[in-house]
């Protein structure tokens, strides 16, 4: 425990640092990012040590604020969740020192550094705090850090809307949990999760409203479909580097959080995760779908994160279900693919957020039809961006693969147990098929239309490879993402732990069974990988045969045999989703304005479509507009006298005090 | 000259004295001497000549803000602002002192009603907090000048240091040396926007702030 809170101080000890810095922006950096490195590697020898031994540390201390106490402990629960966060958190500071260089001259860097750390300090707090005071104080840290992030491009309109619908969505959803705790804290007397967990809410009307609280309040932060409205704003407006944190792991808090609560309202009613998977399901379908029809690379991304939650609130789904129907194997790999897939979804997301801002920084735009040709220009970004393309593809050989696999093996051997529960299967082997196939094309087409083909802007035609400290964290991330596929069966074991945390708090009997069947599948999956890789190497070595003593001529892509193409011939973005948007068109409701050439000598034609945020248009902005309105009839109120003004104020208290008394 | 009982009447006088004039520099001199009375009575609490010097210092700190240093920054926001008097008040001198009556005898009832400490100095302590609480309150809604409302929140401010002395034992200097602080940065910022307000408008009605408003979109 120690060692983890020195890590977290390092942490916040480079924060401050660099804000006593921030006259000179470079030194600011450089504090930071070697605060950051230093207090994650630290911390990711403690969580490492906790999961190896799967032992439990923890840290008591009272506390003056009313029903605070602090209580910090690192369970395995919590270590699985800080490794994908001091990992990205290191590589991403380091990113960022280059990322940030040019800004440097209309921005504060020295703030900037400052609520970065602050954010993953208090993101830390969130993981280890086990005192509803402590974990709200640690939770709205981070929600304020994060927003102070987001608005980094300050002067941007765009950065600033991001930022307000930003901190309304999380204040919203803090006003959940706010009410959760207080249910929980009634019912258990105390406001520490111990006496919560002991309270024996099982099975109570308490239980299921706690619930809903939190997967509603949660569910805000980890941006579950519907309640995912700031993500794709947020995403694209902070820089690179946050945004990769953000998704990475900040909206993982929302999963913790949800894990938590289920752990303290012991053994699970089966619908809830029937409700899950619902949940889970509607999240990853629409959020691959909605990301199909983007034409901004990182708001691509964003939708992308919405998917990756549904994946991981599928295994979640499955969990809760397999605990609710007495299955402990499907409940280990629900667990297991969530979990698991919250750290391959940390680091080939950081991956591609890290590869689009060095995309966005090359060529100076966002826009997927600016892109193009960067493969030969920026060979280590976009090597990169092809290995994390693939692993949120969930394609083989890489690490998205096997937690998708994990959650498939918890729905197949729920689809054939004797028990219940057959429809959930059927629901998230459905939507997996579902999600894979719609991410598989809609990264056929954000890689090919960025990386592939011919440029199709000048800025891409010049673009240069990002310097070495934003290659390096890439290239590493990279690297992780094929590690941590090979090592597939050593990291269901660190993943265990945790799992089996997780279902001891909800009533299923500790067992070993579950851990070797999983464990042998996944290893058989490896010897899948190790094949694909073989098959792979043997190509490319036929190629090179073949080619040997041969000459070889570069045309340019898709000239499609033309005397002279230019590159706006190519496939655009819209053009490649179009068959799978036009399918999906009732749900997307992308809107077109086009201008169609017609006749024999036709005008210049024209053509865009937008496509905006389904549950925006169809809830939120009806539903402010509505209290805007119904809010606007009490303006009277608003007069301007300040006397009136204190008179409100004065009066209410009056009253309150007299009824107070006159009890 | 500790007799608490006597000062607390002495406040309860100074309130009702404050509800009843116009004149603007007589307020001032009023709540000055409002401080002067709290600073003694903080020293009643703790045995007169004899209390500590921790309570002295408090005191004497008291006294040399609210009675000499504030009434000193308002009169020459007063002086600058060329103004005398509160005509036009929302409520009346003598409704005031009606509503003054009404006050006095709501902090009487529940007074007698709260739950506190043993061994507080005077049964009228309470009482009269809450009376110059609700004072102060009642001065920043009646009154139009905006000088009338900073002494309007000096005067709650009085009242809740009444309120503190209460708890005197349990309050640790900190808290009351931050109150005193939070007060005197208000007069100091409220003396500025008087001064504003008169320059930009030629007049420290605050009513008048009503322009400043967001309009209805």
């Amino acid at each position: 425990m120690g060692l983890l809170l020195l890590g977290i101080a390092c942490v916040a000890a480079g924060g401050i640092a660099a804000l006593a810095a921030s006259r000179s922006p470079a030194r600011a950096s450089r504090l930071a990012a070697a605060g950051v490195v230093t207090g994650a590697v630290l911390g990711l020898v403690a969580a490492g040590r906790v999961l190896l031994t799967a032992r439990t540390e923890e840290l008591v201390r009272a506390w003056d604020v009313p029903y605070g106490a602090i209580v910090l402990r690192l369970d395995p629960l919590a270590a699985i969740f800080l490794v994908p966060l001091f990992v990205l958190s290191a590589l991403a500071a380091v990113y960022g020192t280059r990322y940030l260089a040019d800004e440097a001259a209309h921005h504060s860097l020295g703030a900037h550094w400052f609520h970065l750390c602050t954010l993953l300090a208090a993101m830390a707090v969130v993981l280890l705090a086990r005192n509803a005071v402590l974990f709200l104080v640690a939770w709205e840290v981070m929600s304020l850090a994060a927003y102070f992030l987001v608005t980094f491009s300050h002067e941007r309109e765009e950065a600033r809307e991001a930022g307000w619908t930003y901190l309304v969505a999380t204040h919203l959803g803090t006003a959940f949990l706010l009410a959760m705790f207080v249910l929980l804290g009634r019912a258990a007397g105390s406001l520490d999760f111990d006496r919560m967990r002991q309270a024996g809410l099982a099975g109570s009307p308490l239980a299921t409203a706690v619930f809903l609280l939190a997967v509603v309040g949660f569910g805000t932060k980890a941006g579950f479909f519907g309640l995912h409205v700031w993500l794709p704003e947020a995403h694209p407006a902070a820089p690179s580097h946050v945004s990769a944190l953000m998704s990475g792991v900040m909206i993982k808090m929302g999963i913790f959080g949800l894990i938590l609560v289920l752990s303290l309202l012991g053994p699970p009613r089966l619908w809830w995760g029937g409700a899950l998977v619902g949940i889970g399901a509607a999240s990853g379908v629409l959020g691959v779908l909605f990301a199909l029809a983007q034409h901004d690379l990182k708001r691509l991304l964003a939708y992308h994160s919405v998917e990756n939650i549904g994946i991981i609130t599928l295994g979640l789904g499955l969990g809760v279900t397999g605990a609710a129907a007495g299955l402990p194997v499907v409940s280990f790999a629900g667990f297991a693919g969530a979990l698991f897939h919250v750290l391959n979804h940390a680091l080939f997301k950081g991956l591609l957020f890290l590869g689009a801002g060095a995309v966005a920084q090359a060529t100076g735009s966002r826009n997927l039809d600016r892109q193009g040709g960067l493969l030969r220009r920026m060979p280590w970004t976009g090597g990169t961006f092809l290995v994390g393309a693939a692993a949120i593809s969930g394609l083989p050989p890489l690490n998205g693969f096997v937690s998708e696999f994990l959650v498939y093996f918890g729905a197949f051997s729920a689809a054939v147990a004797p028990r219940g529960a057959v429809v959930v299967a059927l629901v998230v082997i459905a939507a997996l098929a579902l999600i894979g196939g719609l991410a598989v094309a809609c990264f056929a087409k954000a890689f090919g239309v960025v990386v592939l083909g011919e440029p199709r802007s000048t800025r891409a035609r010049d673009a240069h490879e990002v310097g070495r400290a934003m290659r390096g964290p890439m290239a590493l991330l990279a690297l992780a993402c094929v590690a941590v596929a090979l090592a597939a069966p050593l990291a269901l074991r660190l993943v265990a732990p945790a799992v089996a945390q997780v279902a001891t708090a909800l009533g299923v009997p500790a067992a070993e069974a579950p851990l070797v069947g999983a464990t042998a599948a996944v290893t058989a999956v490896v010897w899948v990988f190790l094949a694909v890789i073989a098959g792979v190497a043997l190509l490319a070595l036929a190629r090179r045969l073949l080619l040997r003593g041969r000459a070889v001529t570069r045309a340019g892509t898709w000239d499609c045999g033309y005397a002279a193409p230019t590159p706006r011939m190519q496939y655009t973005a819209s053009s490649f989703a179009q068959p799978l948007v036009d399918l999906f068109s009732p749900l997307l409701r992308t809107e077109r304005h086009e201008t169609v050439p017609e006749g024999p000598f036709p005008a210049p034609g024209s053509f865009a479509s937008h496509t905006a945020d389904l549950a925006a248009r169809a809830v939120y902005l009806p539903l402010f507009a509505g209290a805007a309105k119904a809010l606007g009839s009490l303006r009277w109120l608003q007069h301007g006298r300040v006397q009136l003004y204190v008179l409100y104020i004065a009066l209410t208290l009056l009253v309150l005090l007299v009824w107070k008394v006159a009890s | 000259m500790f007799e608490a009982h006597t000062l607390l009447v002495g406040l309860i006088l100074v309130d009702f004295m404050l509800l009843a004039s116009s004149r603007l520099g007589s307020c001032i001199r009023q709540v000055a001497f409002q401080g002067l009375l709290l600073g003694l009575l903080s020293l009643a609490e703790h045995a007169g000549w004899g209390a500590p010097w921790r309570s002295w210092a408090l005191a004497l700190g008291s006294i040399g803000v609210k009675a000499v240093l504030f009434p000193w920054l308002l009169r020459r926001a007063l002086r600058d602002a060329d103004v005398r008097r509160e005509m036009e008040p929302f409520v009346g001198f003598t409704a005031s002192i009606l509503v003054g009556v009404v006050m006095l005898g709501a902090s009487l009832w529940i007074g007698t009603r709260l739950p506190l400490p043993a061994g507080v100095v005077s049964p009228l302590l309470v009482p009269v907090a809450l009376f110059t609480m609700l004072v102060g309150l009642f001065l920043i809604v009646a009154r139009r000048k905006a000088i009338t409302q900073v002494l309007g929140y000096l005067v709650v401010e009085n009242g809740i240091y009444l309120f503190g002395l209460t708890l005197a034992e349990d309050a640790p200097l900190s808290v009351e040396l931050g109150v005193l602080l939070d007060a005197f940065v208000a007069v100091f910022i409220m003396g500025i926007m008087i001064y504003q307000i008169n320059r930009e408008f030629d007049h420290i009605d605050a009513d008048r702030l009503t322009s400043l408003r967001d309009e209805a979109s």
